[in-house]
């Protein structure tokens, strides 16, 4: 009826300026160099793998969303990329499709789309592939081969639903000295044998296809948070509590347990603490239950990683930090301005 | 109030289709889901399991029946049980007597027919209130819905997970096995595809329906 003199809107009222296309597309940028880093490293094959496998989502986004072209909030990119750099860079392609379509299928369309998934999609398609192939997704091939930019891993090329061919054989061609075959972290578990830190730092070590160089994961995250892409404070929460728990048990037993330092430099900790537990559809909301939530995913990473039959946890443990996010939301709502300290 | 005097309609096709399609209780009712995940590893342990819940239904389907007009209203639902216990009971003699590896394969599940809520919902829906033969018609689909369902499961899952369907080899022997199918989130993944699609084709004959 009347004209409203005064402009009456709930809050919020400050808008940072950022969209989420804007988020995912410098999110994406950031994750560029660790993609190249890997193709550098790993050759053919993983590039292939990560063609594909981004590809995949992205078909699988546009195919489920035949309404609304969702491609361009470039999220199904980031999972595309995510997935792939968390997979082994001779990973049979037919499954990183698998993996690529039930990241997105069911981890985020089957849920609503991006903001209501409640578990980071990449890590879904992961898990899944995970649990199908636990032979493939273990199958390590050496960094820096001679001539990884002239052939494809022979696993790259699997026909479909086969299984994919032995490689033993095609890696001692490779004439890479004292290649084993495992990951830094399977060494430790079965072989009590710590990589360096430097080797880790710089990635010559075998790993999947973008979990190599901490270093470089971290200088990516650094430009995130410096420009409020990300939330901080949960790399901070993971890393601080992973060292804690791991620092803990090394007190407690010097000759067992590896030193803090190579538990968060080795494994997926790296990427999967700055690009993963990051998510701001999966993780909390509220400042005091972004702490909670890194401290949560920490110390399960490590307790997985000792305890577990697996050599990695930091998967699992941030699926647990996602699940526990809306009720970890719900116990940390800041008291409102002006009411009272009583719960409502 | 529930055991008002039997609806006149004689049987038709639907009292045998309800169960099979427009009431499938896998797809549609989702009842029984404990079975349905736990023994759908291949389709041989499918199939049984469906045919031992037929028999058991279509038996104490009759029975109820017979005697829906003798069993006092307080205690219908302790005579339903004991008389699905005792059928129960004999299939399970009979699959241990014929195949005890797939007796073995079955475990418990077999004794849990017992409170299969599909069996003890049609005692107590239709059977009670309805002639022998219908109730026999009607429980037999819903028998064969139920196998129905099973089967689409376990042939899913066993050809996923082992490259096999009833035992026989699909793929030949560079089949890759999906682990993750035989384990129980398997038996999840498959049933929420299953569901998804018949959702998706009940909404599509809906949205058919409504624009004619």
């Amino acid at each position: 009826m009347s004209k409203h003199r005064i402009e009456l809107r709930a809050a919020p009222h400050q808008h940072s300026g950022h969209s989420v296309p804007t988020i995912m597309r410098n999110v994406v940028y950031s994750m560029l160099p660790i993609c190249g880093f890997s193709v550098w490293q790993y050759g053919l094959s993983a590039l292939a793998l990560l063609l594909t496998v981004t590809a995949t989502c992205l078909a699988t986004e546009r195919l489920l969303n035949r309404n609304a072209n969702t491609l361009g909030d470039w999220s199904a990119a980031i999972t595309g990329i995510l997935l792939g750099l968390t997979l082994p860079p001779a990973f049979p392609l037919w499954m990183a499709i698998v993996a690529g379509f039930v990241a997105i299928a069911i981890g985020k369309a089957m849920f609503g789309g991006l903001g209501h998934n409640p578990f980071n999609p990449a890590l879904v398609g992961r898990a899944f592939v995970q649990a199908a192939f636990p032979v493939a997704i273990t199958t390590w091939v050496p960094a820096f081969s001679a001539n990884r930019f002239s052939e494809f891993v022979p696993t790259t090329f699997t026909a479909p639903l086969m299984m994919p061919p032995d490689i033993v054989g095609w890696v001692k061609q490779q004439g890479v000295d004292a290649f084993t075959g495992a990951t830094p972290l399977a060494r430790w578990k079965f072989e009590n044998v710590t990589a360096s830190a430097h080797d880790l730092l710089t990635g010559t070590v075998t790993a999947s296809a973008g979990e190599t160089s901490a270093l470089l994961i971290l200088l990516c995250g650094a430009y995130l948070a410096i420009r409020k892409f990300m939330d901080w404070r949960i790399p901070v929460a993971v890393l601080g509590s992973a060292a804690l728990t791991a620092w803990a048990f090394q007190l407690y037993n010097p000759a067992h347990y590896p030193d803090p330092l190579f538990v968060l430099l080795s494994g997926g900790l790296m990427i999967g603490t700055i690009y993963m537990a990051t998510d701001m559809a999966t993780s909390p909301v509220t400042p005091v239950g972004v702490w909670i939530y890194g401290g949560i995913i920490g110390v399960m990473t490590v307790i997985i990683r000792y305890f577990g039959g697996l050599t990695e946890g930091v998967m699992y443990a941030i699926l647990l930090g996602n699940a526990l996010t809306p009720l970890i939301d719900q116990y940390t709502q800041p008291r409102v301005y002006g009411t009272g300290k009583e719960k409502s | 109030m529930s055991l008002k005097k039997e609806p006149d309609e004689g049987i038709t096709f639907d009292t045998f289709m309800e169960g099979v399609w427009r009431q499938n209780p896998v797809f549609v009712m989702v009842l029984g889901m404990c079975p349905t995940l736990a023994v759908t590893v291949s389709a041989v342990n499918a199939v049984s399991m469906g045919v031992a819940t037929l028999f058991v239904l279509v038996s104490s389907c009759l029975l109820v029946s017979l005697i829906r007009n003798l069993v006092p209203k307080e205690v219908r639902i302790a005579t339903y049980i004991v008389i699905i216990a005792t059928f129960v009971t004999l299939v399970d003699y009979i699959i241990q007597a014929v195949s005890l590896s797939l007796y073995e394969a079955l475990g418990a599940f077999i004794q849990l027919i017992v409170v299969n809520c599909i069996i003890l919902g049609r005692a107590e829906a239709h059977a009670s209130k309805n002639p022998p033969l219908k109730a026999v018609v009607n429980a037999l689909g819903m028998g064969i819905g139920f196998t129905i369902g099973l089967l689409a499961l376990g042939a899913t899952r066993e050809i996923l997970g082992a490259g096999k369907l009833f035992g026989f080899s699909l793929f030949g022997e560079h089949f890759q096995p999906w682990v993750v199918m035989v384990l129980p989130p398997g038996g999840f993944f498959v049933l929420g595809g299953w569901l998804l699609l018949f959702s998706f084709m009940r909404s599509r004959s809906e949205k058919g329906a409504a624009h004619e």
